[in-house]
């Protein structure tokens, strides 16, 4: 209950054209906004190119007119792997040739790509996951008990 | 007609390169040093070393890899050059090629006349989980890294978007690394000294003799379609689509152009060069091609005044299989969407119409990713002068291109040697 509440505070302080953003331009406050299963990104206001995740300069037009929005968390699968040689962090979090994962990047509605875990996809069959998959963002903990972090995942609509 | 903006020529007097593969036993230091005297073998002249001005060195992570930073100072005392400019140029695999273009850069404006420049990596020292983390840090940490990505799944993405895009088959990927290890077989240097049929014939003799059961595969493909045999990495990458983790060092000598002839009888002249940057792989214009790879071949070109056709042979950038494929659509050698074909008809061997990586590729030659760069420089070496053996290309070439990436795409460099007779 608690949580909802702090979700509806944020999804209205973060919604689009609002100037001060809870969160600021800071790169770390992507996985801050994270924990709160908001996806950020910035949007800048001249030009309105949108850039994930946020920051403080317009890739695109250069202006430092650069506002945090919140994103809607829809996209599409456009390129995808499944690892069985995982990197250390993922093999601390189980991960392995015979418990695999997939990670993938999804061209969000909005425009801009993300990399992110994608999970619920059949891992045992990596052929049948399909690009233009619609997929809907959610999070993934991992890490040990000290240090558990939220990181981006999508998963198929 | 070539539209070089530099104040003058540069060219290649000389190259050399230690084996490359995983030496226990030897630091970066020795494999420098190794390949430095390789060089001083091949160099017609003698090479009177305090003629050399500055030392440009291209190496990725000693500090990671050795817990070793500095090392171009040290390399450079170490060989007696001190106290001539000595520095370290990073970035990632593409490191070797853009210490080589760096250099290039300082002989053209006038400063140096004689620079050596080198690569080195000594990677084996870490296990393959640490390997794995230490190349890591050529991506986004922030933001690639935590969604599990690796550098084999980079690669992997971008395949499932080629193949998804172009409808190319796993297939075409056994092609490039069924042709880079006969093209490494026939290479002393290369870490690899085995084709793909005798892998599959000797992993065969070797079920037989402990006493299990013999894999029935015929062909590579039947081996490299095995999951036992060719075991997933990264889907759709699999071990034998993969670049192994190496060790080796690796040198070229380069000089300004009126100079050359005081080294060699038969200099490379540097005729196009050609470097561009990118971001993460989510932020590409598309994720079936690299970007920075096409710029950097564009710009190559122009400055040379050449077009994709004019190339005699290529040395490509293929840490993974996929890798080879993009570079060679990229690089223009075949069109968009051709390259899985080309690769899979044959036109890429030695023999083909448009041969890549003679030497091996980093896939057999071996990936000791700061050295790679100027590990291919040695391949346009000894080819543009007929001196690579049994691997030696046909028809007199005597137009080399190097095509050498950083991380998933970020950085690619692109030089183009010419010799003239």
């Amino acid at each position: 209950m608690w949580v909802d509440l702090v979700k509806l505070v944020l999804s209205i302080s973060l919604s689009e054209g609002t100037n001060k953003m809870d969160y600021e331009m800071v790169s770390k406050e992507f996985y801050h906004a994270l924990k709160n299963q908001q996806l950020i990104g910035g949007k800048c206001q001249d030009c309105g190119h949108y850039c994930i995740p946020q920051r403080q300069i317009c890739p695109k037009c250069h202006s430092l007119n650069m506002n945090v929005i919140a994103y809607s968390g829809k996209g599409i699968l456009t390129a995808y792997t499944v690892v069985f040689v995982p990197p250390v962090e993922m093999a601390q979090a189980g991960y392995d040739a015979k418990n695999p994962y997939c990670s993938g990047v999804v061209e969000l509605v909005e425009g801009p790509r993300i990399s992110a875990q994608i999970l619920d996809v059949d891992l045992m069959h990596p052929e049948n996951i399909k690009i233009g998959t619609p997929v809907t963002m959610t999070t993934i903990e991992r890490g040990d008990e000290d240090h558990r972090s939220a990181f981006l995942a999508f998963k198929p609509n | 007609m070539t539209r070089s903006k530099w104040a003058r020529g540069v060219a290649l007097v000389g190259a050399g390169m230690s084996k490359f593969g995983s030496f226990s036993e030897k630091t970066s230091r020795d494999l420098f040093v190794e390949a430095y005297l390789d060089m001083q073998i091949g160099i017609e002249k003698e090479l009177a070393p305090d003629r050399i001005e500055a030392f440009y060195l291209g190496n990725f992570s000693s500090d990671q890899f050795e817990k070793q930073a500095h090392l171009a100072p040290i390399f450079a005392s170490w060989i007696g050059l001190s106290p001539i400019s000595s520095l370290r140029i990073e970035d990632a695999c593409a490191s070797g090629g853009v210490a080589l273009r760096q250099a290039a850069l300082a002989i053209a404006s006038g400063e140096y006349d004689v620079i050596l420049v080198g690569g080195v990596e000594k990677m084996t020292d870490l296990n393959i989980a640490q390997v794995t983390e230490a190349l890591a840090t050529a991506a986004d940490t922030q933001f690639e890294i935590p969604a599990g990505f690796t550098f084999p799944g980079f690669y992997a993405a971008m395949a499932t978007a080629y193949m998804h895009k172009y409808q190319a088959p796993r297939e075409a990927f056994y092609h490039v690394s069924i042709k880079n290890h006969e093209n490494g077989a026939l290479n002393d240097k290369a870490q690899f000294d085995k084709t793909i049929l005798e892998i599959l014939e000797s992993k065969k003799i070797r079920a037989e003799q402990k006493g299990r059961p013999v894999p029935s595969w015929k062909t590579e493909i039947d081996f490299l379609s095995d999951p036992k045999g060719n075991p997933f990495i990264a889907w759709p990458m699999a071990l034998f689509d993969c670049s192994p983790v190496s060790d080796g060092g690796a040198v070229a000598l380069l000089v300004a152009e009126d100079i050359a002839k005081e080294f060699t009888e038969s200099p490379l002249y540097l005729i196009g060069s050609g470097q561009a940057s990118d971001g993460a792989l989510p932020d590409r214009e598309s994720l079936a091609y690299i970007p920075a790879a096409q710029i950097a071949g564009q710009q190559a070109y122009e400055m040379a005044g050449l077009a994709p056709k004019d190339i005699d042979f290529a040395e490509v950038h293929d840490c993974f299989t996929i890798a080879e494929i993009m570079a060679s659509e990229d690089l223009g050698f075949f069109p968009r969407g051709e390259g899985w074909k080309a690769a899979m008809a044959g036109k890429t061997s030695r023999n083909g119409e448009m041969p890549i990586n003679t030497s091996g590729g980093l896939k057999a030659k071996g990936h000791p990713v700061g050295a790679s760069g100027i590990g291919q420089i040695n391949e346009v070496w000894k080819q543009l002068h007929g001196k690579a053996g049994q691997r030696q290309l046909t028809g007199n070439p005597h137009i080399g291109l190097t095509h050498n990436v950083g991380g998933s795409g970020q950085t690619c460099v692109v030089n183009i040697f010419e010799r003239r007779d």
